[in-house]
């Protein structure tokens, strides 16, 4: 069974279809890439699966359960988590407590407890401070990370904490919205490091949005085209990217 | 390990600084006063010293840690402070004093954390500009009632009317609770200054150990970004509610506090007005947002420094509004907070200051 079905997902905003017609399944340890054209509905997606906006048609299923028109609190909890294009930290926070926002429903005491200090908040606060610390050390942003704001890392290792902190919800699909939009290519680089490590320490399942064209075909398996809110093609990266409709849809019609 | 061990130090010990400022005043001024150097001016402060630092620090956890704007915290003042005089009213001596304190002071807590509650609900879909218009007409309504109600008790129960006390009650056995414009009267005076730092220090207790859990985490996370912490499963309405209850509640305290400490409490425009709500908003602004140890202390300058200088009559008032540009300007300004980190003057007080102030550059 695949791990995400979509099926006849569609969106209207007053008179325009920004999505119509969509269809994506993902197996289990897919990279998944979605691309576009600018205002094609990338994002869109995005925040139909996340539940930010509620979709007027079609039906997504996560393992097999069906979280059509969820909030995004109920769709983070059945194992979804994202990233935003235009990075959102909490910026006053410092790194580490950023990633243990992240872990806030994998980890419970009671207000009580917190404000009268009982056992339950030390034990349980020493827990997510290891399990943060373990996830920020796959990162390497564990350097300072209990004193360091997250508005004080540079850009980079930003886009890597967004990572980390939606790694820390424990999701079994990670959805990255453009990871690599603002980065030189060093920077990139790193990233593209950062999303194999996460493949392979946590078997992670992952769709992307993405422009950068070298991160897309370096790291991709399979790719689904999106143009005008309807997809142009879905398949094998090599095979979508070297389709004439999509060439078009990028470069113009000459 | 060591440093997730020292993680929890840190916090906590900077905690502790906080704490032992209260109590390092507290100890300061008993001394002053068993030395007999302490004005009757003054001693009569000290209750009112303590309520507005218990409300500096009520109103930093909507302001500072939730990030939204409440001007009618006075509101939430007010309910505390009717419901505790009531109840100390009502018992009088059918128990014994402190016990009686403990109770109404608890009691106007939980009528304002209620309150608070009931008030959160609709109001905190709205943020910004909208959430303080509502707010301040609640502070106002609530005034504004209890101003205008006339409440007695007999043998019949409870009885009220908006226009007099006359014919309320059964004149034999009746009593008016409250007696419209003339509030309330004859509230025993309980409330000492030992009882006022036991309060703020509740009062800090609850505040900061709620900013340092899971709870508080979940609302800053909420401050910062509520479409991530959305997307990272946080309840917003749940933690908004957590943050804004309690800070009622912590309001209530300090109402408590404030009953007990007058003669005949009316809910009169100086005592609960918006006015009020926006002095509290200057100690947590001047003291720096967030920042819980620099709220009381605004609160304590900028209550003391109108009252020491009385002997200048009209003219202190124009140095109240000069000390309190220049506060605004030593706490604010991006080159005295870096002079300020640089000796590592006031390290503590303006530590927040300074961080926000780097990024700001």
């Amino acid at each position: 069974m695949a791990l995400l079905e979509v099926n006849n997902l569609a969106i209207q905003f007053g008179g325009l279809r920004a999505v119509d017609d969509f269809d994506l399944t993902i197996e289990k340890g897919e990279l998944y890439g979605l691309i576009g054209p600018n205002g094609a509905g990338k994002t869109t997606v995005f925040n139909l699966l996340t539940g930010e906006y509620k979709p007027n048609e079609g039906i997504i299923k996560l393992d097999g359960t069906n979280i059509t028109g969820k909030s995004p609190i109920e769709i983070n909890k059945a194992g979804i988590a994202r990233t935003f294009q235009n990075i959102r930290l909490f910026r006053q926070l410092t790194v580490l407590d950023n990633v243990k926002v992240g872990l806030h429903n994998r980890y419970h005491y009671s207000t009580a407890a917190s404000i009268l200090r009982l056992p339950s908040y030390y034990k349980v606060e020493k827990e997510m401070n290891e399990k943060a610390y373990e996830l920020l050390k796959v990162f390497s942003l564990d350097r300072d990370a209990d004193t360091t704001l997250a508005s004080n890392l540079p850009y980079g290792a930003q886009r890597k904490l967004e990572i980390a902190r939606a790694m820390a919800t424990g999701p079994k699909l990670l959805l990255l919205d453009e990871p690599a939009a603002g980065m030189n290519p060093n920077e990139t680089q790193e990233l593209m490091d950062t999303i194999s490590l996460i493949r392979r320490e946590f078997g992670m399942t992952i769709l992307l949005i993405e422009h950068d064209m070298k991160l897309v075909s370096g790291i991709c398996e399979k790719l689904t085209v999106l143009n005008f809110g309807r997809i142009l093609t879905q398949g094998a990266t090599q095979e979508v990217l070297t389709n004439p409709e999509v060439i078009r849809a990028y470069l113009g019609d000459d | 390990m060591k440093e997730r061990a020292a993680l929890i130090d840190r916090t906590s010990r900077n905690d502790f600084v906080t704490y032992g400022m209260v109590l390092a005043v507290f100890v300061i001024v008993q001394i002053l006063s068993s030395a007999g150097v302490l004005t009757n001016q003054l001693q009569g402060l000290l209750v009112p010293l303590c309520v507005y630092a218990i409300m500096a620090v009520s109103l930093n956890l909507v302001v500072g840690i939730l990030g939204e704007l409440s001007i009618g915290h006075a509101g939430f003042m007010c309910v505390g402070a009717f419901v505790s005089a009531l109840f100390s009213n009502q018992v009088g001596d059918g128990m014994p004093s402190l016990l009686r304190f403990v109770i109404a002071i608890l009691l106007g807590g939980l009528f304002a954390g209620i309150f608070g509650f009931l008030i959160g609900v609709p109001v905190l879909r709205l943020n910004g500009d909208y959430l303080a218009i509502v707010t301040l007409a609640f502070g106002e309504i609530i005034k504004n009632i209890i101003n205008a109600i006339y409440i007695g008790i007999d043998g019949s129960g409870l009885h009220a009317s908006l226009t007099s006390a006359n014919k309320l009650v059964d004149p034999e056995s009746g009593v008016i609770l409250i007696n419209g414009p003339q509030g309330i009267t004859g509230t025993p005076r309980d409330s000492s200054f030992l009882i006022g730092i036991i309060l703020l220090l509740l009062s800090l207790v609850i505040a900061l150990n709620l900013t340092h859990s899971r709870d508080g985490r979940a609302i800053m996370s909420i401050r910062d970004n509520h479409i991530a912490a959305e997307s990272v499963g946080i309840n917003i309405t749940k933690y908004k509610l957590i943050a804004f209850t309690l800070s009622a509640v912590i309001a209530g305290f300090a109402g408590a506090l404030y009953s007990h400490n007058l003669a005949t409490l009316t809910a009169t425009s100086a005592r609960f007005g918006y006015n009020m709500s926006i002095m509290f908003l200057v100690f947590v602004v001047l003291g720096g947002i967030g920042n819980f140890r620099g709220g009381i202390i605004a609160a304590v300058v900028l209550t003391l420094i109108p009252e020491l200088l009385r002997f200048l009559s009209n003219y202190r008032m124009l140095i109240y509004a000069i000390v309190l540009i220049v506060m605004m300007i030593i706490s604010w300004n991006p080159a005295s907070r870096a002079f300020m980190e640089k000796h590592k003057l006031g390290s503590h007080l303006f530590k927040k200051n300074a961080k926000a102030g780097k990024e700001g550059k």
